[in-house]
C-alpha cells in the first residue's frame, strides 16, 4: 500500500538529511507503528506520503502510484485516499462536531443526502453519538481527537496516517483512541501511526519501525519499543 | 452542494473580513468612475467629430487690400484671378475632394460678421472693405483638408487657406487632456485597487488558514481552496463596478441632459443612454482586475 524506495529527504543541502535511504513497504491493511525521537524523520515520512514534500532521492509509491509522477491536478485525489489525524486536533473551532465532520464530505462535492446519512454513522464508530452539536471547545482531548479520527476516515480512505495522536492526551485516554484505531484497521484501512509513547506500542504488539536520524534501524512484526534505552542502560 | 458550499465560504470570508471588502469596494469603484469618466470624454470626442467634420468648411481668402501674403504682392485679387480660382476649385482635378463652393463677397462677409458680433460694440467700426471675400468648399472628407491648402495657399489672389478644423482641434486636444489625465488618476487608483485586493486576499487566507489547511488533507480540489477567495474579491470589485456605473449615468444624466444640453443646444453631446455602453465593459474590467489579482496572491499565500 505504501512502499518507500531507498528514499533520501534533504530539506537543507548542508545539513543532515530528514531521511536518509529508507525503504519500507506496508502491506494492504497493515497496522504500523513508526516509532522514534523528535526529530528521527517521522513526520517526514508522512509528508512524503502525502505529497506534502518531494523525495530529493528515490521513489514514494502509494497504493501502487509514484506519488513523484502524479501532476499537481491529481494530488487532491491522491489525499482523498488518505487520512490524516495530528496530535493538535486540527478541528474548526467555530464549527460543530457534526459540521466538523461533514465539512470533509462538503468539500469533496458529497450531496448533502450523503453527509446527512454518513456523519452519524461514522461518530458512532469513534464512540460519539448524540455529540453532533456540540462545539469543540466544550469537549475533552479525547473526544476532540475522537471528532479529528471520525474526520479524517468519514471518505473511507485506504490508508490512515496518525501523526503522535496521543502525544497531548493521558495514558487511559490514549488507549481509547488506540482502540478506535485498531478498529479502523480491523475494517481493513492500512494505518500507520507515529508515536514515540512506548507504552502505546508495547501493549498494541504490531509491526515497529523505528527511525534514528533519518534512517530504519529496527523492522520488527509484533515489536516493542522501549523509548529511552540510554535511561535504561545508565 | 460544491456550490452551495463555496457560497457559504464566500458568505463567512467577508463576513470575517467586512472592513477590508468595503475598501476594496470603494478603491475599485472610484478607480472604474475615472475609467468611465475618460471613456465618456472620448465618446463625447468622437461624437463631436461625427457631427462637426461633417459641417466643417475650408475657406479661402482672397486678397484685400492690407494682405501681407506673398501671393498678394500685386494687390488686391483681380477679378480674373477670382475666377481662375474657382475654376480651379470646380475642376476635374479637384472634383473627389470638394463637395461645394460658395462664393461669399466682402458685403456678405460684413453681414455674418455683424450678426455674430452684434452685442459687440466694434461692429460699428467695421467696413465691408477691411474683410476679405472668401470661397467657402464644402469638403467630401474632412480628413483631406491639406490637399486644399497646398493646392490654394500660394495661388495668385489668395491670401491664406483657413481650415475650421483647427479650431475643432483645439477645443478636442483639450477634452483629449481631461481623458489623458482622467486616465492616469484611473491608473493611480487601478494600482491601488490591485494592492489592496492583494492584501485582503491575503488576510482573508491567512484567517482562514486553518480550513483551507484542512481542505488541501482531505483532498479538496484545487478549484473549491480558491474559488471562495477569487470570488470574494471578484464580488467586491464588481460591485465597486456598478456603483462607478450608477455615479456616470447620474453624473451624465443631471451634468449633460440636464444642463448641458440645454444651455448649448447646437452641441452633439453624448446621451446617458450610452453611458450605459461602459457598464458591461466596467463590470468586466473590474471583475477581471480582481480575479487576476487574487489569483496572483494566492499563488503565494495558499498552498495547494
Amino acid at each position: 500500500m505504501i512502499r518507500f524506495d531507498d528514499v533520501t529527504k534533504t530539506y537543507d543541502t548542508t545539513a543532515q538529511p530528514a531521511l536518509d535511504a529508507v525503504s519500507l513497504d506496508i502491506d494492504r491493511g497493515e497496522f504500523v507503528f513508526l516509532v522514534g525521537a523528535s526529530g528521527s524523520g517521522k513526520s517526514t515520512f508522512i509528508r512524503l506520503v502525502l505529497k506534502e514534500d518531494r523525495a530529493s532521492r528515490g521513489a514514494v509509491y502509494v497504493a501502487g502510484q509514484n506519488v513523484a509522477n502524479i501532476p499537481s491536478w491529481r494530488v487532491p485525489r491522491l489525499r482523498r485516499g488518505i487520512g490524516v489525524v495530528f496530535q493538535d486536533f486540527r478541528l474548526l473551532p467555530n464549527k460543530t462536531v457534526f459540521a466538523n465532520v461533514a465539512f470533509a464530505m462538503q468539500v469533496i462535492g458529497r450531496s448533502r443526502a450523503v453527509i446527512r446519512e454518513t456523519v452519524p454513522d461514522v461518530l458512532a464508530t469513534v464512540g460519539l453519538e448524540g455529540k453532533d452539536n456540540r462545539m469543540p471547545h466544550e469537549l475533552s482531548g479525547g473526544e476532540q481527537q475522537r471528532v479529528a479520527i471520525a474526520r479524517a476516515i468519514v471518505n473511507r480512505p485506504g490508508i490512515l496516517l496518525a501523526d503522535e495522536p496521543t502525544g497531548n492526551l493521558d495514558p487511559t485516554t490514549s488507549m481509547g483512541i488506540m482502540k478506535i484505531l485498531d478498529t479502523i484497521n480491523q475494517n481493513g484501512t492500512t494505518v500507520v501511526m507515529a508515536t514515540h509513547d512506548d507504552d502505546i506500542v508495547n501493549t498494541m504488539r504490531k509491526r515497529v519501525v523505528e527511525l534514528r536520524s533519518g534512517s530504519v534501524v529496527r523492522d520488527d512484526a509484533q515489536g516493542i519499543y522501549v523509548g529511552r534505552p540510554e535511561v535504561l542502560a545508565g | 452542494m460544491r456550490v452551495a458550499f463555496i457560497l457559504s465560504e464566500i458568505g463567512s470570508g467577508i463576513r470575517r473580513n467586512l472592513s477590508m471588502v468595503t475598501s476594496v469596494i470603494l478603491v475599485t469603484f472610484i478607480s472604474l468612475t475615472f475609467v468611465g469618466a475618460a471613456g465618456l470624454f472620448q465618446l463625447q470626442i468622437n461624437q463631436m467629430k461625427g457631427y462637426w467634420y461633417d459641417r466643417v468648411q475650408v475657406t479661402v481668402y482672397l486678397c484685400v487690400d492690407n494682405s501681407f501674403a506673398a501671393s498678394c504682392a500685386a494687390g488686391p485679387v483681380t477679378d480674373d484671378q477670382r475666377a481662375a480660382i474657382e475654376a480651379k476649385l470646380e475642376s476635374e482635378q479637384f472634383a473627389p475632394y470638394v463637395d461645394t463652393v460658395t462664393h461669399e463677397t466682402q458685403e456678405e462677409a460684413l453681414g455674418h460678421f455683424r450678426d455674430q458680433f452684434a452685442n459687440s460694440p466694434i461692429v460699428d467700426s467695421v467696413t465691408a472693405d477691411q474683410l476679405p471675400e472668401s470661397f467657402r468648399v464644402g469638403l467630401v472628407d474632412a480628413e483631406k483638408y491639406e490637399v486644399i491648402d497646398e493646392a490654394f495657399s500660394s495661388e495668385p489672389g489668395v491670401d491664406a487657406v483657413s481650415d475650421q478644423r483647427d479650431f475643432l482641434e483645439t477645443i478636442f486636444r483639450y477634452m483629449n487632456w481631461a481623458s489623458v489625465v482622467a486616465l492616469a488618476i484611473a491608473g493611480i487608483m487601478t494600482f491601488c485597487a490591485i494592492l489592496l485586493i492583494a492584501t485582503t486576499i491575503r488576510l482573508s487566507a491567512f484567517s482562514r488558514r486553518r480550513e483551507t489547511g484542512i481542505m488541501r488533507l482531505v483532498g479538496a480540489s484545487k478549484a473549491v481552496i480558491q474559488l471562495p477567495f477569487i470570488l470574494e474579491g471578484v464580488i467586491a470589485a464588481v460591485i465597486g463596478a456598478v456603483l462607478a456605473s450608477a455615479t456616470l449615468w447620474g453624473a451624465s444624466r443631471f451634468l449633460i441632459d440636464g444642463w448641458l444640453v440645454n444651455t448649448f443646444p447646437q452641441t452633439a453631446f453624448i446621451s446617458s443612454q450610452q453611458v450605459l455602453l461602459l457598464v458591461p465593459a466596467l463590470i468586466l474590467l473590474g471583475a477581471l482586475l480582481a480575479g487576476l489579482s487574487s489569483l496572483l496572491t494566492l499563488r503565494r499565500y495558499v498552498k495547494v
